[in-house]
């Protein structure tokens, strides 16, 4: 397998706040790799990092073999990589339906772009039945649906998400989840944060525990799970030495 | 009766002419939060441009003051503000005033601070009669040319992938980009249609004035800024709306007030300015998303 996505040595620092220091991954075509960690360990700023958003203090990050570390935003789309943020960013004065044809902004094959919006709009009915309203008006757990559908929409190569399952009700996260395992089948390769990491792992084929910063363990999700170190990596305990 | 049809005319066509300028100037600030003062030397450009091929068919003339205003607005874009993008508000508010300043001492120092004679279309400073009332046709023309712009830049921003990508880009520039939208494209399009705004000011008001002179924009421009505060900053049927109520007031206080007090119009239009905006401060439709920038 050749990989997607090869990160190495990656520091972000914000003013003094270092964010991540030496963080490696890789990711390889076809795979669901998560990131799990517990709050401010570092997971959004590598996403943001990867996607353009924020500028690496060092390290690199290779797509596909190219060095794309601090290039124009909106090159990110463009080579196959879609970020779904943490948190609501939905178009909040546009149409549900607008946000959805924003998300095909770079595509120009119309005819698919409206069956697959039709397709969206059949697997998350409320998209459907609010369509013309405007975007700000739905429910978090409904932004969040809108969110990744148009994240979708751009037919990314990687699609990274930030804290899919968050405020969504249990029903809702195995949709969400049984769509990036759906997605993942039509060959789009998925990175996704989480701090659910059960759920996490029951998808991911590898995971990696982010905590201050740095890759604590990482592996394949079946054998993280079982592993009596995993909780010490999650939750930092190695570091403050294990007294738990 | 033949007073409020006057009334009515005067206040449509000076609304609509506020309201175009409003809107250029809000197209601009919606998508890079710039302040653009230098908008009012988009219109004088373009009326000097107008003087210059006066004599020419009017749709030489009118072609040359769109070339010229929408170069002058992709050009000052180009080197003025595009290197500031980043810059906070002020700071790109302050390179405003300054590009708006350069170029119309550009202009005295060229063209002199004399104001030249023009007479752009001739064939509307005629009077036409509604019933028994005589109006301006120039003022109707005003109006209608108003009225159709304003819904071609509706449909525009509603219909159209490119509006969409404007109006999302307004919202919220680092989403839309990370959507595909991409920032020159969308800048230097609201940049060129604030100038062909401009034009479209330059032609009627120069038709109504009759003059050009360095600062013709100037007050235009500062009315228009004050209806995009009124209709909320960086919501464009604010601005248009903005720019409406204050071509009605004005008007209205014109007609109305007592005689001894119409010098000081303004001085009444402004205290109602502040009144309106110490119940609303963000304005009548505040825009989404103000402090996000790019
Ligand atoms: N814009 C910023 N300015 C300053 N510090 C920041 C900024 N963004 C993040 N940080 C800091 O960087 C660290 C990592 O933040 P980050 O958002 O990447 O964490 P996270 O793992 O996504 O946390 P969560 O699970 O809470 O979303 C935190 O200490 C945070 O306070
Ligand atoms: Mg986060």
């Amino acid at each position: 397998m050749t990989a997607l996505l090869a990160i190495e040595g990656l520091a972000v620092s914000y003013g003094r706040i270092s964010a991540l220091r030496g963080v490696s991954l890789q990711v390889d075509s076809g795979e669901i790799v998560a990131i799990v960690g517990p709050n401010g360990a570092g997971k959004s700023t590598l996403l943001s990092c990867i996607a353009g958003l924020v500028r690496p203090a060092a390290g690199v990050i290779r797509f596909r073999g190219d060095a794309i570390a601090g290039q124009p935003l909106e090159r990110t789309v463009r080579r196959g990589i879609a970020l779904v943020p943490e948190g609501r960013h939905v178009f909040a004065g546009l149409t549900v339906l607008e946000n959805l044809r924003l998300g095909a902004t770079i595509r120009t094959d119309r005819a698919r772009v409206a069956s697959e919006i039709d397709a969206y709009m059949d697997l998350f009915p409320i998209l459907a039945d609010r369509r013309h309203a405007p975007a700000g008006t739905l429910s978090g757990g409904e932004q969040q649906m809108l969110v990744i559908a148009r994240g979708l929409l751009s037919n990314p190569a990687l699609l990274m998400l930030d804290e899919p399952s968050l405020g969504l009700a249990p029903r809702i996260t195995d949709q969400v989840y049984d769509l990036i395992e759906s997605v993942r089948a039509r060959g789009v390769t998925v990175l996704l944060v989480e701090q659910n990491a059960d759920r996490a792992l029951r998808s991911a084929d590898r995971t990696y525990v982010l905590n201050t910063g740095a890759v604590r363990l990482s592996g394949a999700s079946g054998d993280l799970r079982g592993r009596p170190d995993f909780e010490a990596a999650y939750f930092g305990l190695d570091l403050v030495g294990g007294q738990a | 009766m033949n007073a409020a049809i006057q009334i009515a005319v005067d206040a449509m066509s000076l609304g609509g002419l506020y309201a175009l300028t409003a809107l250029g100037i809000g197209l601009i600030f919606s998508v890079m939060r710039l302040a653009n003062f230098a908008h009012a030397e988009l219109v004088t450009c373009a009326a000097y441009a107008l003087f210059a091929l006066s004599g020419q068919p009017l749709v030489m003339a009118f072609s040359g003051a769109i070339v010229v205003a929408v170069a002058l607005a992709v050009v000052t874009e180009r080197i003025a503000f595009r290197p500031l993008r980043r810059a906070d508000p002020t700071t790109m508010m302050i390179a405003s005033f300054t590009v708006s300043m350069l170029i119309q001492k550009l202009l005295v120092f060229t063209l002199g601070s004399r104001p030249k004679s023009l007479d752009p279309v001739p064939m509307l400073s005629q009077a036409v009669s509604i019933g028994p009332t005589q109006v301006s046709l120039l003022k109707l023309v005003t109006i209608a040319v108003c009225a159709v712009l304003l819904l071609a830049l509706t449909l525009f921003l509603k219909r159209t992938s490119f509006g969409l990508q404007m109006r999302a880009a307004a919202e919220n520039f680092t989403m839309a980009q990370l959507t595909g939208v991409r920032a020159n494209a969308v800048i230097v399009v609201a940049f060129a249609l604030s100038g062909g705004l401009a034009a479209v000011v330059a032609l009627l008001f120069a038709a109504q004035s009759g003059f050009v002179q360095p600062r013709l924009g100037v007050p235009l421009m500062i009315t228009a800024f004050v209806a995009t505060v009124i209709g909320g900053m960086g919501s464009l049927p604010g601005a248009v709306i903005g720019g409406l109520l204050v071509g009605v007031v004005t008007t209205l206080l014109q007609a109305y007030l007592p005689p001894d007090l119409r010098p000081f119009r303004e001085a009444f239009l402004f205290a109602l300015v502040i009144l309106a905006l110490l119940v609303r401060p963000n304005g009548l439709f505040p825009a989404r998303g103000l402090k996000e920038r790019i």
